[in-house]
């Protein structure tokens, strides 16, 4: 176990396979069922949105609410491309193609929006996802306020699992990279970041393009994973959520925002049986929530692969005491 | 080194600063007092780039710098400790450091200036591990400080570095000054607290709202009979 420790590498390589591996080993005995397979995606994709927008909000400190609008971005390019080459390599194609313009017009968006700060950048960001969704609903090739339908379906737990591990692997080494302590200087400190000869506008876009790139790859898997889109998914609300998970999960923390997506997708899950009252004990448990940890479930703090280690060796430690 | 140039600034339609020239030369400690409000921060701000202004030039070693941001300047080696210290409070001490270095790439020159700034500042080597948010005042001043001068800058402006300090850490805190000085960084240096400032500066501008009204050696200043009441208390 000691040996283990001293590679970090080595140690979540082998926590990321075993977690694919479990997984995989529950869907094939049917323990989780076709109707969890559900659950499970909506877990990753949301993973996905919220580790993206804790970066934008959480560690650059952007509060944005236009992430369903870059999430839809993806989503439609995935599906109009999936639509006309079902296969594999097509469907990969969308995944990239769907990111990438997410990426770049979060870009052209963020240059002229990130000079504004706090409630003036939330507005702008509300405002152009709501842009976006108006332009889905009146273009012919999008289908309109219909939708797309019969989206065939490629995403199973295999690429669920790539593309969020890739997100939230990505993103905390970035985050841990000079590059995002400049970012969290910015969120610290704007005036003092700008006076130690940081470039605070490139990486607040950076930051926003970065994020709008893997809230693009969540679309696309939510098109590919669910038969059928159209502009109405992507409101106002869907960006709501992503916030909320965010905010449950501690701002700046990307374990926080995984935590609390696997956690909110559960109490939704069990919510099911009560329909008539599952809204009010959803917000109910968030009030709750809220009350008793205003910093979020993990504060800024992170879970790191050291957890993993730690229980090993208290494990040894107890094998030998017996 | 560094001299600024029939400087005005504007804040929307408030005329901030009415045209101010000085300079500093090279190895100089240069003290900028005055009331509140009487411009001293604003002319800090356009010193580093934090603010444009409307008119006027800002000249380091021979260049006009005055179209370039605040980030190129930290390149060309000025350095600005801001106003109310303002260091990243959820990061550690060590970190906090280490972004003052953010722009340069040579590790071993970076890792020196550490040692360095532990010298100058040991209690930063005590509390590295810290959140920079736990330091006291005090502290924080230093590790602002410090930071500023993990860039290696040639001129390190410091605005207001007494403020919210206890008199003992006053005299701490400019004697190190001093030193910084010593070893060869030029220091522009705006202070409310005149007569500490006018200690240890070689030359001083008084300002007063939005203009330069005086100018002269720290000790000649010291004796003025205007500065003694106006700011020395009699």
């Amino acid at each position: 176990m000691s040996r283990l420790n001293e590679h970090p590498v080595i140690k979540k390589a082998i926590s990321l396979i075993l977690t694919y591996v479990i997984v995989q080993l529950l869907i094939s005995t049917n323990i989780i069922s076709a109707y969890l397979q559900v659950t499970l995606a909506t877990i990753c994709i949301n993973i996905i949105l919220a580790v993206s927008l804790n970066l934008i909000t959480g560690i650059t400190g952007q509060f944005s609410l236009g992430h369903a609008g870059f999430m839809s971005i993806g989503a439609y390019l995935c599906a109009m491309i999936v639509l006309r080459m079902p296969t594999i390599p097509g469907f990969l194609l969308g995944v990239f193609a769907g990111a990438i313009t997410a990426a770049l017009v979060g870009c052209v968006v963020g240059l002229p929006t990130l000079r504004l700060r706090g409630d003036y950048l939330a507005i702008a960001t509300l405002g152009m996802a709501e842009i976006i969704r108006v332009i889905f609903l009146n273009l012919e090739i999008t289908n309109g306020a219909a939708g797309l339908s019969g989206i065939p379906k490629f995403v199973n737990w295999f690429w669920l699992f790539v593309f969020t591990a890739g997100t939230v692997i990505v993103i905390s080494n970035f985050i841990n990279s000079s590059h995002g302590r400049a970012c969290i200087s910015v969120r610290e400190d704007e005036i003092a970041a700008d006076a130690m000869g940081i470039n605070t506008t490139k990486y607040k876009v950076m930051a926003f393009t970065f994020g709008a790139f893997c809230a693009g790859i969540a679309g696309a898997l939510y098109a590919s994973s669910f038969y059928f889109i159209e502009p109405s998914l992507f409101g106002f609300m869907k960006s709501i959520d992503v916030l909320v998970i965010v905010v449950l999960g501690g701002l700046g923390s990307i374990s926080g925002s995984v935590l609390a997506a696997v956690l909110l997708a559960v109490i939704s899950t069990l919510l099911q049986s009560f329909p008539e009252i599952r809204m009010v004990l959803y917000a109910l448990l968030l009030i709750i929530i809220m009350l008793f940890r205003p910093q979020g479930l993990m504060g800024s703090k992170e879970i790191t692969f050291n957890v993993f280690g730690k229980l090993g060796d208290m494990f040894a430690s107890r094998k030998r005491r017996v | 080194m560094f001299e600024i140039r029939d400087l005005e600034v504007h804040f929307g339609v408030i005329r901030a600063l009415k045209g101010i020239s000085l300079e500093v030369k090279d190895g100089e400690i240069v003290t900028l007092i005055g009331a509140n409000g009487a411009g001293k921060t604003t002319t800090l701000r356009t010193a580093s780039g934090l603010k444009k202004p409307t008119s006027g030039s800002v000249l380091f070693e021979g260049r006009d710098i005055t179209g370039t941001t605040a980030m190129e300047r930290v390149h060309l080696g000025i350095s600005q400790v801001p106003e109310g210290r303002r260091v990243f409070s959820t990061m550690t001490v060590l970190e906090n450091l280490e972004l003052g270095a953010y722009h340069r790439k040579d590790r071993n020159g970076i890792s020196m200036d550490l040692r360095k700034v532990y010298e100058l500042f040991p209690i930063l080597y005590d509390r590295r591990k810290q959140a920079a948010g736990t330091l006291s005042g005090g502290e924080q001043q230093m590790l602002a400080m410090g930071r500023a001068l993990m860039s290696r800058p040639r001129l390190l402006l410091l605005d207001e570095p007494s403020m919210g300090l206890a008199p003992i850490l006053v005299q701490e805190i400019f004697s190190i000054i001093k030193d910084i000085n010593r070893e060869g960084t030029t220091i522009l240096l705006v202070e409310q607290n005149a007569s500490m400032a006018l200690q240890i500066a070689n030359r001083a501008y008084v300002m007063e709202t939005g203009s330069i009204v005086l100018s002269g050696t720290g000790s000649e200043l010291m004796q003025s009979e205007e500065i003694k009441k106006a700011y020395l208390g009699g």
